[in-house]
């Protein structure tokens, strides 16, 4: 086993370059607001990141990460309201103390389901455990009864059409359609100026890197080898004795949680939170992420999320005809023509090049960036 | 709920509900026998699907305007050509889509899912760049309106029988097809075993494009029994899609006999539903329901037992 240590040197150049563009290349180049967009990129790369888990490297598809986004979002959105709501605030509504859908919707008393929701510590307890159980459930109900590829894929979707038509259903409880809106503080903490958002967006960076590293843990572990070995031929991992379902639940569990804990990133740097981010749009959307930074790459997953998020609010500003155009034209070359994505295109033809140059010092470089030879297929050992 | 109503009324209710979720019933078989065909047989996942449907639609709603201005005396009898019209149009983009991107994909059907989508993306900004964002709809005849009247307090509308009537005969002809001809019995051998199929001379390139472009017709047709139920929207196609995903995965996705049946009650359920509960809590509960059935017994309601 060459490539059985934690990380090795190209993958740690590759991390090392991305957290200096995120740390100090951005924050200087850009001002707050483009910064707050690439913060709000971001928390889609945490979906994204989860998906190469999952779908790369575990051969999971799931349409409904958005389900997952939402219910961190959520989680995190229902704290920092009931703290936006507080008595003072709320003076003018007819039962003061309690969000303002809630009073616009006639109800008088906070609901139970929102009650510990005034912690913070179980806030950032649910937002990981909410979505990690969920998810434990679903994936439970399906891999132990041997449902996966295709199947699994369109129930996901059927799970995000069901928690969207009941987040805007169920209005005086969730915000309806329009979602929680006017997020004010965290823990007295202003989060709505600039500087906040610096902050956000720093500390947002530092849980991407700690996401980055567990993903790059699981996949040099013998836990990464079994996902991949078992999305390739899933039937011999089962004979040689392991269980199927349960690395199966695993790598779906992880990829639900990186996405909750994107979306209660999302719900503090934007400040509010919405079911058009819950549905079954942006699930695919999320999917597309991965598949752009390529499937099987950790860090293109971060970059395929900015490049197409970019991609999106520039061509809706100036095009917005052209927009979805743009969006299912790359969706089709993607696929057809670059199934490994933006990490593929390096793998294939910038890697050799740079090897090349500097091939005259070093004899043969190790694995390249993505790391294809133990993602692709071939013999792991 | 049930506790306000007599017994009668439920019966009343249930049967008034019950025929006006037939248009519904339909437009969910006719979707689902093309996705029956395309995904059950080929396994290719169409997210477009939708759109093919609204496709359809729109060509309805063209021969209609077509009919007002030009052909005002034929008006009443315009829906059977916009029909097969609608099943033209929609079944010649299947089989242009099938030539450009489908057919490099039988091989990896997840990523069909992916390709698709980004169909279904582009032809959604097409039509609304072609025919606007404004959400149309179409005139029904004067035969058409109106319904039948069985007791005091049960009425059928009329466009919902014709409209069932027509989705039975479909059906009966898609399952004699599929089942019964030479043509079928290739499209269960290729679908089946491509390389095999080809080995003993099936032409599997065309018999795939023809089965695609078949699937589409049909829901070109579904778009037609669309335009009764609702307005025509760029976007409307994709409402119906993860129904009708649904649809066949719960009848057991190779059985064409079990999308009926889990179409017809799926629909029911739901129009049911809806009278007793908001149109968005009959939405959610039918679709828990069908999920939760889906986990207990992930084979669909009809499996065939076949070895993998």
């Amino acid at each position: 086993m060459t490539d059985n240590r934690f990380t090795n040197r190209s993958e740690l150049i590759g991390i090392l370059v991305l957290a200096v563009f995120l740390v100090v290349i951005l924050p200087l180049c850009l001002d707050v607001f483009r910064l707050n967009l690439v913060a709000k990129y971001l928390t889609y790369a945490f979906v994204a990141l989860g998906l190469v888990i999952c779908w790369g490297y575990g051969g999971i598809l799931s349409l409904g990460q958005g389900v997952f986004f939402g219910l961190g979002g959520y989680c995190m959105a229902m704290f920092l309201k009931l703290e936006a709501s507080s008595v003072e605030n709320t003076k003018i509504q007819s039962t003061p103390g309690i969000p303002d859908f809630m009073d616009w919707n006639q109800i008088t008393s906070l609901p139970l389901f929102w009650q510990p929701f005034h912690s913070l510590t179980f806030t950032i307890a649910a937002v990981i455990l909410v979505p990690g159980l969920f998810a434990l459930v679903i994936g439970a109900a399906m891999f132990k009864r041997r449902v996966g590829g295709t199947y699994f894929a369109i129930i996901t979707q059927a799970v995000a059409a069901i928690l969207t038509i009941l987040i805007v259903g169920q209005q005086g409880y969730t915000g309806g359609i329009n979602g929680m809106t006017d997020l004010r503080t965290l823990k007295g903490w202003d989060i709505r100026p600039d500087h906040a958002k610096v902050v956000l967006y720093f500390f947002e960076v530092g849980l991407l890197f700690i996401c980055i590293l567990i993903a790059q843990f699981i996949r040099h572990s013998k836990l990464g080898r079994i996902l991949v070995a078992m999305r390739d031929q899933e039937d011999r991992v089962r004979f040689s004795g392991y269980s199927v379902a349960n690395f199966k639940i695993f790598a779906f569990c992880v990829g639900a949680i990186f996405a909750a804990i994107g979306g209660a990133m999302f719900a503090l740097q934007v400040g509010f939170m919405s079911p058009s981010f819950v549905g079954i749009v942006p699930s695919i959307e999320m999917v597309i992420y991965t598949a752009v930074g390529g499937r099987l790459s950790i860090l293109g997953a971060v970059y395929g999320t900015m490049l197409v998020n970019f991609a999106k609010t520039s061509l809706s500003e100036s095009f917005p005809e052209l927009w979805l155009f743009g969006l299912g034209g790359l969706f089709i070359a993607v696929v057809l023509a670059f199934p490994n994505g933006l990490a593929g295109i390096w793998q294939d033809h910038v890697q050799p090049r740079i090897d090349r140059l500097i091939s005259s010092r070093k004899p043969k470089s190790e694995s390249g960036w993505t790391d294809n030879s133990v993602a692709d297929g071939a013999p792991a050992e | 709920m049930f506790g306000d109503y007599s017994i009668g009324d439920l019966g009343s209710i249930f049967v008034m509900q019950g025929f006006a979720g037939l248009i519904l019933f339909s437009v969910y078989v006719l979707m689902a026998l093309g996705l029956a065909i395309i995904f059950g047989q080929m396994g290719v996942i169409n997210m477009a699907h939708g759109e093919f449907m609204i496709l359809g639609a729109y060509v309805t709603w063209m021969t209609s305007n077509l009919f007002q201005s030009y052909l005002p005396g034929l008006f009443s009898g315009y829906f059977f050509l916009a029909m097969i019209l609608a099943f033209l149009a929609s079944g010649a983009l299947g089989m242009l889509v099938e030539w450009v991107l489908i057919r490099h994909l039988y091989k990896r059907p997840l990523d069909t899912l992916l390709a698709t989508w980004g169909l279904s993306l582009m032809l959604q900004q097409a039509y609304r760049s072609i025919f606007g964002a404004r959400e149309v709809g179409v005139e029904l005849p004067q035969w058409m309106l109106g319904s039948l009247k069985v007791t005091d307090s049960i009425e059928v509308p009329i466009n919902g029988v014709f409209v069932m009537g027509l989705t039975v005969l479909i059906t009966i002809v898609v399952a004699y097809v599929m089942y019964k001809s030479r043509w079928g019995r290739q499209v269960r051998a290729v679908v089946q075993n491509r390389i095999m199929a080809g080995a003993v001379g099936i032409n599997t390139a065309k018999v795939d494009r023809l089965t695609f472009a078949l699937g589409c017709g049909i829901a070109g047709v579904a778009g037609s029994a669309f335009t009764m139920i609702g307005s025509t929207g760029p976007t409307s196609g994709q409402l119906y899609i993860v129904d009708t995903f649904l649809v066949v995965v719960f009848g057991g996705a190779a059985s064409l006999l079990g999308t009926i049946a889990s179409a017809f009650s799926i629909s029911q359920t739901q129009s049911t539903l809806e009278f007793f509960t908001s149109g968005s809590m009959a939405k959610v509960l039918t679709l828990l329901a069908v999920v939760g059935i889906l986990m207990l017994r992930p084979q669909g309601l009809f499996a065939l037992k076949v070895r993998k």
